[in-house]
C-alpha cells in the first residue's frame, strides 16, 4: 500500500516485528485508515496517551494491521478539545475501546452527524462508559499524569443503561458479575423469548484493577512481571510481548537459544490452553470423560514445566534480554521424549470426539459466526481462523525463531462450535511438531543479552501470537529507566462483540458451550 | 463406546494422595471443631474471581483433574453462595468487585469459610492498592486461611482448603 500517495510520511521502527509508525493529523489518519480497511486490513488496537507534559495535548494511538505489518498511526489531539472522529464505522471493534480511552484518559470519540433525513439515527459513537462502572467519577480519567493513583473515590451505585428489548413473552435474563462456575466475572444481560436468545448484551469492566496505571510506577525492567500477569493464561505472550517492546527500544537482539526456548514456553502454552478448553467443551457438552482425559493430560503438561522451568505456569520465565533459567539438557531429553505421547493419546481423544454422535450434535452448527460476519466485524486470533480470517502473526510476519519454522495455519469455513474445537485440534498438533523441532535443534549459546539503558522519547512495540490470537504492548520509556506509558492489547477486545453476535438464535442452555468455545479474558480486557 | 471404555481402562485411576492441613496457612479460628467435622465431611464451596489475572482459577480448575480428584474428598464446587459453607476467593479485590463479594459473602449461610487464594488475594500482590484495586481479600470480608503463590499449585490450595475444615493441632 503506498501511503506517500496520501501524504502520509512513515518510519520504520526498529524491533522484531515490521511497524511502520507515522505522525500525523486526524484527516490523514482518517485517509489511512480508510485505505487499510479498504486493502482487507484490521484494527488491531486503539489507546491514547497523556502528553501535556511534552506540550503536545493528548496522543491518540491507531495500531492497523495490512500485508506489510503492523501500521501505527500517532495523532497529536489538543488539550482543550481532545476529540477525533468515530473510528467505529470502519472498524466495529473500535466502539468499546473508544469507550474505555474516554473513561480512562479522557478522549472522546465523535459521532458522526445524523444521516440527512434521518436526525433520530445514533451513529457511531456509544456515550456509555465502559471500563468506568462506580469506582470513580466520571469527570475524572485515571490514566492522565496529574491523576494520583492512590486516590479513593466513594463507592456509589452503578446505573447501566442496557439495551431493552421489548415484545410479546420477550424476558431478561441477567448473569452474573459472579458467575455459576470457576470463571472470571461480568455481567450477562439475556433478552429471550422461551428458550431463544434474541440478544446478548455484555456489561464487562468488573475486574478492572488499574494494570495500566500500576505499569506507570514500576521500573522497565520490571514491568514484565505485570505484563505476565495481564490475563494468567497469557503469560508468556504477554512477557514476550513486553520484553520485545523493550529490547526493540534498546537495540538487542537476545541470543538464538533464548528465542528458541520463549517459543517453546509460548507453544506449550498454547497447547496447556487448548488442551484445557478441549475437555471442558466436552464437559459443556455433557461428556465429562473429555474433561477428566483432557486436563489429565494438561496436568502431565503442567508437571514436564515444573520440572524443566521450575513452575507449572510460566509467569517469571522471560527476563528483558531473554530467558530466567537456561533449560538443562536431560529436561531437553523429557520434555523431547513428552511430545509423541502426547501426540498419541490426543489423536485417540480425536478419534473419540470425533465420532461421538451426541457430542458433534451439541458441537455443529452452535454459536455460529460466519466468515462474512467475521470479517465485517473483525473476529480475531484463534476463534477468527475458525471462521476462515487467516491471520497468525507466526506465519504472516514471523520473528525469530519462527521464521525458520514454516508454521502451518489452522482455519476452518464452519465458525461454528465445532470449527473452533477442530482448529484447537490442528493448532496442538502443529504446536507438538514446533516443540519437538525447537527441542530437537535448540541452538547452543547464551540465555540472555546485556540491556543498556534506553533513552526517554521512544516508542518500542512487542507483537506476539498467543494461544488466543495476537497480543500487542506498546511501550514508551521515561527517563532514569522508569515506565512512561505502557499499553496492553488482549485480542478478547475484539472477540467479546463477537460472542454477542454468536449467540443470537442459540437457546439459553448452549451459551456456555459457545461462551467457552471462544474462551476470551476478562482480566486482559478490563485492565 | 468401545475406545472409550479402552481409554478409561488403559488410564485407570491417577488419583494422588492430599496434602496434610498446615497451620501457618490459618489466620484465624472461626468456627467450633464440632461444626468443622460436620462441615468437613462434605464441603461445598463457592469460587469468586474478585479480580484476579485468571491464573489462580487455572490452578483451581486443576484440582477437579484426575491427579487431585477433589469430589473424591467429599468437596465440591456449587453454583451459588446459598449452597456454600466456604467462599475461596481470588484477588486483588478490584473497586469494581467490591460490593458482588460483599453481597456473596452475605448470602453465604453461617458458620461459613473463607479461605483467599494466591499473592494477590493475600495482600494484592503486584496490583497493589489503587484507585481500582483494593488490594488482598482480608480488607473487604474476614478470612480464616490465606494461600501464597503465584499462583499457588493445586497441592497448595488443597493444602488450604484442608487447613479451614480441620481444628488446629495442638501443641
Amino acid at each position: 500500500m503506498d501511503f506517500s500517495a496520501l501524504g502520509i510520511d512513515l518510519e520504520t521502527l526498529p524491533g522484531a516485528v515490521p511497524v511502520r509508525r507515522a505522525r500525523t493529523s486526524v484527516e490523514l489518519m482518517m485517509k489511512a485508515c480508510g485505505a487499510v480497511r479498504e486493502a482487507g486490513g484490521v484494527l488491531v488496537a486503539l489507546w491514547g496517551g497523556d502528553d501535556r507534559d511534552r506540550g503536545t495535548g493528548y496522543t491518540l494511538h491507531v495500531a492497523l494491521q495490512d500485508e506489510a505489518g503492523l501500521l501505527l498511526v500517532d495523532v497529536a489531539l489538543p488539550e482543550a478539545a481532545p476529540e477525533f472522529p468515530d473510528l467505529s464505522r470502519m472498524f466495529p471493534p473500535a466502539r468499546r475501546m473508544q469507550r474505555a480511552m474516554f473513561d480512562l484518559l479522557g478522549l472522546r470519540a465523535r459521532s458522526a452527524p445524523p444521516a440527512p433525513g434521518h436526525p433520530e439515527r445514533r451513529l457511531g459513537a456509544d456515550p456509555r462508559p465502559w471500563l468506568r462502572h462506580a469506582a470513580w467519577p466520571e469527570d475524572v480519567h485515571p490514566l492522565r499524569r496529574d491523576f494520583d493513583a492512590a486516590r479513593r473515590f466513594p463507592a456509589t451505585q452503578e446505573r447501566y443503561a442496557f439495551v431493552k428489548v421489548e415484545g410479546d413473552g420477550v424476558h431478561e435474563i441477567p448473569v452474573g458479575p459472579v458467575h455459576a462456575g470457576i470463571i472470571e466475572p461480568g455481567h450477562f444481560r439475556f433478552s429471550v423469548v422461551g428458550e431463544k436468545v434474541l440478544r446478548l448484551e455484555q456489561r464487562l469492566g468488573y475486574v478492572h484493577k488499574g494494570i495500566e496505571k500500576r505499569f506507570e510506577s514500576l521500573s522497565l525492567m520490571e514491568g514484565q512481571r505485570l505484563a505476565a500477569r495481564v490475563s494468567g493464561d497469557s503469560a508468556v505472550a504477554f512477557a514476550w510481548a513486553y520484553c520485545m517492546a523493550l529490547e526493540g527500544i534498546a537495540g538487542v537482539a537476545p541470543p538464538p537459544r533464548a528465542l528458541a526456548l520463549r517459543a517453546l514456553m509460548l507453544e506449550r502454552e498454547r497447547i496447556a490452553n487448548h488442551l484445557g478448553d478441549l475437555g471442558a467443551l466436552g464437559n459443556d457438552a455433557g461428556f465429562a470423560f473429555g474433561q477428566s482425559q483432557f486436563q489429565r493430560l494438561k496436568e502431565d503438561l503442567l508437571r514436564a514445566n515444573l520440572g524443566a522451568f521450575g513452575a507449572r505456569y510460566l509467569n517469571d520465565a522471560l527476563v528483558p534480554g531473554g530467558v530466567a533459567h537456561d533449560l538443562a539438557d536431560d529436561a531437553r531429553r523429557r520434555l523431547l521424549e513428552q511430545v509423541p505421547a502426547l501426540k498419541q493419546e490426543i489423536a485417540g481423544l480425536r478419534d473419540i470426539y470425533d465420532n461421538h454422535a451426541g457430542m458433534q450434535d451439541r458441537f455443529m452448527g452452535c454459536g455460529t459466526v460466519t466468515p462474512a460476519v467475521a470479517a465485517r466485524l473483525g473476529l480475531a486470533g484463534m476463534a477468527g481462523r475458525a471462521s476462515s480470517q487467516s491471520w497468525d502473526l507466526r506465519c504472516d510476519h514471523p520473528h525469530a525463531p519462527y521464521d525458520r519454522l514454516e508454521v502451518r495455519m489452522a482455519t476452518h469455513l464452519g465458525g461454528d462450535v465445532a470449527a473452533r474445537v477442530e482448529v484447537r485440534f490442528d493448532e496442538v498438533m502443529e504446536s507438538l511438531r514446533l516443540c519437538r523441532v525447537l527441542l530437537e535443534h535448540l541452538p547452543d549459546g547464551g540465555t540472555g543479552a546485556a540491556m543498556p539503558a534506553v533513552p526517554a522519547g521512544r516508542l518500542g512495540i512487542g507483537w506476539v501470537e498467543g494461544w488466543r490470537g495476537a497480543v500487542l504492548v506498546a511501550l514508551e520509556p521515561d527517563a532514569g529507566g522508569a515506565i512512561r506509558r505502557c499499553h496492553v492489547h488482549d485480542p478478547s477486545w475484539q472477540n467479546w462483540p463477537l460472542l454477542e453476535q454468536a449467540v443470537i438464535g442459540n437457546i439459553v442452555p448452549d451459551f456456555p458451550l459457545i461462551n467457552k468455545s471462544f474462551n476470551l479474558s476478562y482480566s486482559g480486557h478490563d485492565l | 463406546m468401545i475406545p472409550t471404555l479402552r481409554q478409561i481402562l488403559k488410564v485407570g485411576i491417577v488419583t494422588e494422595a492430599p496434602p496434610l492441613p498446615a497451620d501457618e496457612l490459618r489466620l484465624r479460628d472461626s468456627l467450633h471443631g464440632q461444626i468443622l467435622r460436620t462441615l468437613g465431611r462434605a464441603l461445598c464451596i463457592r469460587q469468586v474471581d474478585a479480580g484476579s489475572c485468571n491464573g489462580c482459577e487455572l490452578e483451581i480448575h486443576a484440582l477437579n483433574n484426575p491427579y487431585y480428584n477433589l469430589e473424591g474428598l467429599g468437596i465440591k464446587f456449587v453454583a451459588s453462595p446459598r449452597h456454600a459453607d466456604l467462599l475461596l476467593v481470588t484477588g486483588p479485590v478490584s473497586r469494581h468487585m467490591e460490593i458482588a463479594l460483599k453481597r456473596t459473602y452475605a448470602a453465604t449461610p453461617d458458620p461459613k469459610l473463607v479461605v483467599a487464594v494466591g499473592a494477590c488475594g493475600c495482600t494484592g500482590g503486584i496490583f497493589g492498592e489503587s484507585y481500582a484495586s483494593c488490594g488482598g481479600v482480608g480488607n473487604i470480608i474476614p478470612v480464616d486461611v490465606a494461600v501464597p503463590g503465584c499462583p499457588p499449585a493445586p497441592t497448595a490450595i488443597l493444602q488450604g482448603i484442608l487447613t479451614a475444615i480441620t481444628e488446629r493441632q495442638r501443641t
